[in-house]
């Protein structure tokens, strides 16, 4: 319970890596981290990795289009991070 | 690349397969007119091909320079009369498809390939059922259609040359590698991919290994690339158990009957990924 508060009160980008950590560790059943290679390490399956595209869209807001839709950008927790601090700052393009 | 002017596709049910197939036609640029006898199945498939073609683009397995061909769903089967080529994808019945390619066969131009998607049920058996016989052929699909690019693709006893070229044509659009076997029970992949599955359920069952270390054992030792209990949540259990069904049908091997574990789960409803369980738990159903 601690735990949880200090998060919040943690800088969006540690709060948004750790949501997105506990997710997948809970997800795939093990711990990840931060620079982990969720794919060259075959923990993220095909069917996983859009499942986790519609979980980010869900849990922020926000909409993953045209380039961004690309696997690159879920290869690991900072990856994900990044992209999600970008979208929510940005709005997003609708270039699908 | 689909030939806008040349390919029309149609697609006769609406599940998981026939979804699949429609995300892959209509991501190539092809026009796909998409049949089901029911309203609620349409549009949720709708959805779910909405879904697919941005899976099949993250995953880099559909062109992204290429405009998406037209969507039409519609619960009158008369709507595929101008196809180029139909794929039945309905439920895994012999009966049920008799019907259903019987009345497409009554629609379609002469020379339009009908295509069974089927992933074990010998063209022979429902060639009766068509006006031309040898406008009849098979394929097998794995799921998701969109992202396996290999087809296994069955030429029946009276499947015309044509019909051949014409099908890999159309599998060549869609960046597709058809794979060519003859008319048996199961094919060649289910023959063989249905029983290991049926055996690793069994083995699960008497309790030798859990789900989780039958798959690992698969993955880390065998080289499986999802491991047996992961690609029956894939297929879904009810196919998977209809298949295996007239596998033991129409090979007389007992050894090939649903294990009894997994005809529980089906009558529980557990029909694995797209119902968000199966012998794993997949959270709340995304895809």
């Amino acid at each position: 319970m601690n735990v949880r508060v200090e998060q919040a009160t943690r800088p969006t980008a540690d709060t948004v890596g750790i949501e997105i950590g506990e997710f997948l560790s809970e997800r795939l059943n093990t711990a990840v981290d931060a620079e982990q290679d969720l794919f060259a390490s075959g923990l993220i399956s095909s069917m996983f990795a859009m499942e986790l595209v519609v979980h980010l869209e869900q849990s922020y807001g926000i909409a993953v289009v045209g380039r961004d839709l690309k696997l690159d950008n879920f290869r690991s927790v900072r990856r994900m991070t990044d992209l999600v601090l970008r979208l929510r700052d940005a709005p997003a393009t609708e270039d699908v | 690349m689909g030939e806008p002017d040349r390919d029309r596709l149609a697609v006769v049910g609406a599940g998981v397969m026939g979804t699949g197939i429609a995300v892959l036609a209509v991501g190539h640029g092809i026009p796909v007119v998409l049949v089901d006898v029911l309203d609620d199945r349409l549009a949720e498939a709708r959805r779910e091909i909405q879904l697919g073609l941005r899976h099949g683009r993250l995953m880099g397995a559909l062109p992204t320079d290429v405009a998406a061909g037209t969507l039409t769903t519609t619960t009158d089967l008369d709507d595929i009369a101008e196809a180029t080529a139909v794929v039945e994808a309905v439920t895994e019945d012999a009966a049920v498809k008799t019907k259903v390619l019987g009345e497409a066969s009554a629609l379609v131009a002469p020379a339009t390939p009908l295509i069974s998607n089927t992933s074990g049920i010998p063209i022979g058996e429902l060639a009766d059922a068509v006006r031309r016989p040898e406008e009849l052929v098979g394929t097998h699909f794995m799921n998701p259609a969109y992202l396996i690019t290999m087809v296994e693709v069955v030429r029946g006893p009276a499947t015309g040359v044509a019909t051949m070229l014409g099908v890999q044509t159309l599998l060549g659009h869609m960046g597709r590698r058809g794979m060519v076997v003859r008319d048996a029970p199961g094919f060649v992949t289910s023959r063989l991919l249905h029983p290991m599955i049926n055996d690793a359920v069994r083995v699960v069952a008497d309790g030798v290994a859990d789900v989780e270390t039958v798959d690992e054992l698969m993955r880390g030792c065998l080289g499986h690339p999802t491991g047996p209990l992961r690609t029956a949540d894939l297929i879904g259990l009810d196919n998977l158990a209809d298949a295996l069904r007239l596998l033991a049908e129409r090979t007389g091997n007992e050894r090939h009957r649903p294990a009894q574990l997994l005809l529980d789960k089906v009558a529980a409803g557990d029909l694995g990924r797209k119902s968000g369980r199966g012998f794993y738990d997949y959270g709340k159903v995304l895809l």
